[in-house]
């Protein structure tokens, strides 16, 4: 509880983690805002809803947990840290804890805002949440941005630079597991073994509109709920390598 | 008390710190003295476990620093006053590193108090000078009242009055019967500070003395002298001592016998002097002398 309170008062005593968390709101539920206000009102559905949070938002989330490392690194904190405590495996843990518990009630607040305000602006559309795929769908964002902010803050460590680390993290979740789709036949094969590829499996709702949401064209093997083990699986996993990493590491 | 046995530590096959075995006693402030690039700070850093040495041993009081429980209420360190964030306020750094140690946070106060940055605690660390940062450092290192206090080179780029201030801190906290450890590049800032020494080159130990020994030892004394028959005096000398001469002044330097005698052996020959005058081989001299051998980076 100790080390989670210190984790709390550093992150809240610098600047960049309020000013992600605002721009992944703006972010997030203004991309919904846009599609809300360019859609026939009674035509919006729940599953646009989300295309803000589950990929603009969701990067910007990914940022600001790595950031939470690398500037530690950056400016030598994280050895004033490993002075005060020196089982670094506790103190990164802690980091990891708060960031991504952060990072999931951001991810609810941005889910249901995105809702809300898509509900403000196209009154007529049928936004209710009523089935557990609908529920899943909406507030899965946030399991979704806890998870991704485990990773983030993984390879934070592991590569210990800002620029670095965001690279990765933006190339890898925006770009590459989309481009490795090009690949014929195989491409989607291993498509549905990616870690981001699987969160969006995740949240797909199915339904009428299956084909334009993230993920689709892609035969997944695992159930929705396995597809979000998959990622977690290998968020954990990332994590106990850079734990291990940064014990062995001179710092 | 801190104890190095054998320390190592290689970076590939460069010896940062080679075969170092030293104590650091209590209640004595302990100067830990070398050239830039010896292995100070990478000795320190061993010593706070955030190195791991390639050799040998380092405790503080018999124990590993990572086996400390709660360490910053056993040492005090302040290696770089810049590991601070600098969005951070003072106040605020102070407080994580007093909660991550269950030291009460009351204690903040007091720390800023002690160094003089009361009036700034609110502000971000990033805007501090180089001294205030030094200080809030110092503060950092007071938080937990520890037995043992780490400094490395703590005068750097201070002021005259920041450097006073330092100095008489570290002998007030000796005085208190701690265990004080401060490195520094300059022969002449520890022979004002510390008690004791423990002198490197090359990561390897060169000596570990009081202060007042190790300057009786490296400093000898030479007796400046000045004659017009200076050939003929080089001469009578060079029975008794060792000459050189100083082709700056056109003088004779001689080590190993005292001015009077000098000035009898002259007397005796009818030579006439100009000058004769005992100098007292400086501090920096010394040092350059015995560390000479063991300096990294030469200037050619």
């Amino acid at each position: 509880m100790t080390l989670l309170a210190v984790e709390r008062i550093k992150l809240f005593s610098t600047r960049s983690p309020y000013w992600c968390s605002a721009l992944a709101l703006v972010l997030g539920v203004g991309l919904t805002a846009i599609i809300a206000a360019s859609t026939d009102n009674g035509q919006l559905t729940l599953g646009v809803t989300q295309f803000g949070s589950s990929q603009l938002a969701l990067s910007v989330v990914l940022v600001m947990a790595a950031l939470a490392v690398t500037t530690e690194y950056r400016f030598s904190t994280i050895r004033a840290t490993f002075l005060a405590v020196p089982n670094r495996t506790s103190a990164l843990l802690a980091k990891t804890v708060v960031v991504a518990f952060i990072a999931g009630v951001l991810g609810e607040i941005i889910a249901f805002g995105s809702v809300g305000i898509a509900k403000v602006l196209s009154p007529a559309s049928d936004l209710a949440i009523n089935t557990s795929g609908e529920w899943r769908h909406v507030a899965g964002v946030g399991l979704l941005y806890g998870i991704g902010a485990i990773l983030a803050i993984a390879v934070g460590i592991l590569v210990r630079q800002t620029a670095g680390a965001v690279a990765i993290l933006l190339v890898w979740n925006m770009l590459l597991e989309q481009l490795i789709g090009i690949i014929p036949k195989a491409g989607v094969k291993i498509q549905a073994w990616l870690p981001f590829m699987n969160a969006n499996h995740f949240l797909q709702l199915g339904g009428d509109n299956a084909a334009e949401q993230a993920g689709a064209g892609i035969d997944f093997k695992l159930s929705q709920w396995g597809s979000l083990g998959y990622f977690a699986g290998v968020a954990v996993a990332l994590l106990v390598v850079a734990l291990i990493v940064a014990k062995r590491r001179d710092a | 008390m801190i104890e190095a046995v054998r320390l190592q530590k290689h970076y590939g096959k460069t010896k940062a710190v080679d075969d170092l075995s030293f104590t650091v006693r209590p209640g004595r402030v302990t100067g830990f003295l070398g050239p830039n690039g010896a292995g100070k700070s990478t000795t320190m850093r061993m010593i706070l476990g955030l190195d791991t040495p390639t050799g040998g041993d380092v405790t503080i009081d018999g124990k590993h620093y990572a086996q400390l429980s709660q360490p910053l209420r056993k040492v005090g360190a302040l290696l770089d006053a810049k590991w601070v964030h600098p969005n951070r306020s003072a106040r605020s750094h102070l407080k994580w590193l007093a909660v991550s140690n269950r030291i009460p946070v009351s204690r903040v106060k007091e720390v800023l108090e002690i160094v003089g940055l009361t009036e700034v605690a609110h502000k971000n660390a990033g805007g501090f000078s180089l001294g205030m940062s030094q200080r809030l450092g110092i503060a950092g290192a007071l938080l937990g009242d520890p037995e043992v206090l780490l400094f490395d080179e703590p005068v750097n780029g201070l002021d005259p009055e920041g450097i006073l201030w330092i100095r008489q801190f570290m002998h007030r906290l000796a005085e208190e019967g701690r265990t004080v450890f401060v490195s520094s590049h300059l022969l002449s800032e520890m022979a004002q500070t510390a008690q004791d020494l423990i002198v490197i080159g090359k990561g390897q130990l060169i000596a570990q003395t009081s202060t007042e020994q190790f300057i009786a030892d490296a400093t000898q004394d030479t007796v400046r002298v000045r004659s017009p028959h200076a050939a003929k005096l080089r001469e009578i000398l060079a029975a008794h001592a060792t000459v050189t001469d100083d082709s700056v002044s056109g003088s004779l330097v001689v080590h190993g016998i005292p001015a009077q005698q000098i000035g009898e052996l002259a007397a005796e020959n009818q030579i006439v002097l100009h000058e004769l005058s005992p100098q007292r081989g400086s501090l920096e001299e010394a040092f350059m002398q015995l560390t000479k051998e063991s300096v990294e980076y030469h200037a050619h």
